[in-house]
């Protein structure tokens, strides 16, 4: 699975690419793991960009829950932003909607979750890995 | 296999509709008749029918007990919940007392809901009848006459002077029983729960409940996966969202809508039906997850369609 990934300023921005299911989900969490869990340079915020992402399973998003509870044990905020109808659809069914934060664009997201984030969009960012 | 029969649905605790429920849905139902033309009975009659399940009808509130009839004379159970009472009066009501009946109970585990109706199973009584309790629980007996033990209940289990035998069924081997033939999975439950595969003349059903699915080891999604396969009916415990599965309820031995649906989607199963309803939820929010459900298969489906229903006390399914 391609996985783009952002940082602007306190909040990292990763955006998968494709189905989020059986064969995919491994290679999200690795990607999750370093940015979810308690370090130095560790992100205040983590937004996952799903527009453009036209699948996700149950397996899927219980990498978005583990993440979720991670960030939240060290205080830090986490979002799910452009959601594809089929996509948002599936959130609504596993009550998912209601876990998560979730956003229509990435600016509502970063405002939300940090003013010094929300400052640096626009600026160019930098691209981490893909 | 001919035929699904539910007598009960309900997942924990048995539960009924309120006064005040009842109240509201006549109120509803009165408030949508008026200015129709209701003055024959037929008319009445199609009127209610043509109201909405969660407000003409009920999901029902005793705990699991679902009947399979075979096509043969024997009956056929899945678990003792609070069903069994209703359907034991059913099947003395169409014999009579003294004609001599078999009955084989398959037990998914020994948990409180799936095993309080057996003191108040009429034909377990009645001498001459063959009980014939089946589970991958090595300490099945004991649970059930537990429950029967002074303080909890005034009536010994052996006071039951019908034929009562308990039969060990391993996992993984295949057995026949009743002529079917019966496979068994031990599933993610506290204390363990076993899955039961019925195949008889083509038609397959599975019944497979207080089943948590974590679906993060490839090796066991592929089991149940299997265990599924082309079914033509899946009773799945759907009891909690997918959100509550994975976050306030994880380990609490239950799955979800959505887990059924992508693992009888993987194993192209005809028919899933939600099971096991949380004893909290009323008609109308089982009647949304259905709804859901259906929406779900719908956005997701990549062959044929899958069909998907509610169970409710009384549903019949004809295989």
């Amino acid at each position: 699975m391609e996985v783009a990934r952002r940082r602007f300023a306190d909040v990292v921005v990763v955006a998968p690419v494709g189905r989020l299911d059986h064969g995919s989900a491994d290679e999200l969490e690795r990607v999750l793991r370093p940015l979810v869990e308690p370090s130095g340079d560790a992100p205040a915020g983590l937004v996952l960009d799903f527009g453009r992402v036209d699948y996700v399973s149950s397996v899927g998003l219980r990498v978005l829950m583990i993440a979720a509870k991670e960030m939240r044990r060290r205080g830090a905020r986490i979002a799910v932003v452009g959601l594809q109808p089929v996509v948002a659809e599936i959130f609504a069914i596993s009550r998912f909607h209601s876990v998560l934060d979730v956003f229509d664009a990435l600016p509502t997201a970063l405002k939300a979750i940090s003013a010094a984030a929300a400052a640096a969009y626009g600026s160019p960012a930098v691209s981490t890995s893909t | 296999m001919k035929l699904v029969r539910f007598w009960g649905t309900r997942g924990s605790l048995p539960v009924a509709l309120t006064a005040a429920a009842l109240r509201g849905r006549l109120i509803a139902a009165v408030r949508g008749a008026r200015g129709l033309a209701l003055a024959s009975e037929r008319a009445v009659e199609d009127y209610v029918d043509g109201l909405d399940f969660a407000l003409a009808g009920t999901f029902g509130g005793h705990t699991s007990c679902v009947q399979i009839e075979t096509g043969d004379a024997d009956y056929v159970l899945c678990d003792l919940g609070s069903g069994v009472r209703p359907f034991g009066e059913a099947a003395i009501a169409r014999h009579g007392p003294r004609t001599p009946q078999t009955y084989h109970i398959f037990m998914s585990h020994v948990h409180w809901d799936h095993i309080m109706g057996l003191p108040f199973f009429a034909p377990a009584y009645i001498p001459g009848n063959r009980v014939r309790i089946y589970g991958g629980h090595v300490d099945l007996e004991a649970a059930l006459r537990r429950q029967m033990d002074p303080p909890s209940f005034p009536v010994d289990f052996d006071t039951m002077r019908a034929d009562i035998e308990f039969v060990h069924l391993p996992p993984g081997i295949r057995h026949e029983v009743a002529g079917m033939t019966v496979t068994t999975l031990r599933q993610r439950h506290a204390g363990d729960s076993y899955g039961y595969r019925f195949e008889r003349g083509g038609r397959t059903v599975v019944y497979t409940t207080d089943s948590e699915h974590k679906l993060t080891e490839a090796a066991e999604t592929r089991s149940f996966v299997d265990f599924f396969r082309d079914a033509d009916l899946v009773v799945f415990d759907a009891m909690y969202s997918l959100a509550e599965a994975t976050t306030v309820k994880a380990d609490w031995g239950h799955s979800s809508n959505v887990v059924g649906v992508e693992l009888c989607q993987l194993a192209g199963v005809a028919h899933l039906c939600l099971f096991h309803h949380e004893p909290a939820a009323d008609d109308a929010q089982i009647a949304a997850v259905l709804a859901d459900t259906r929406r779900l298969e719908e956005i997701t489906r990549s062959g044929r369609p899958m069909r998907i229903s509610s169970a409710y006390d009384g549903m019949e399914i004809a295989l």
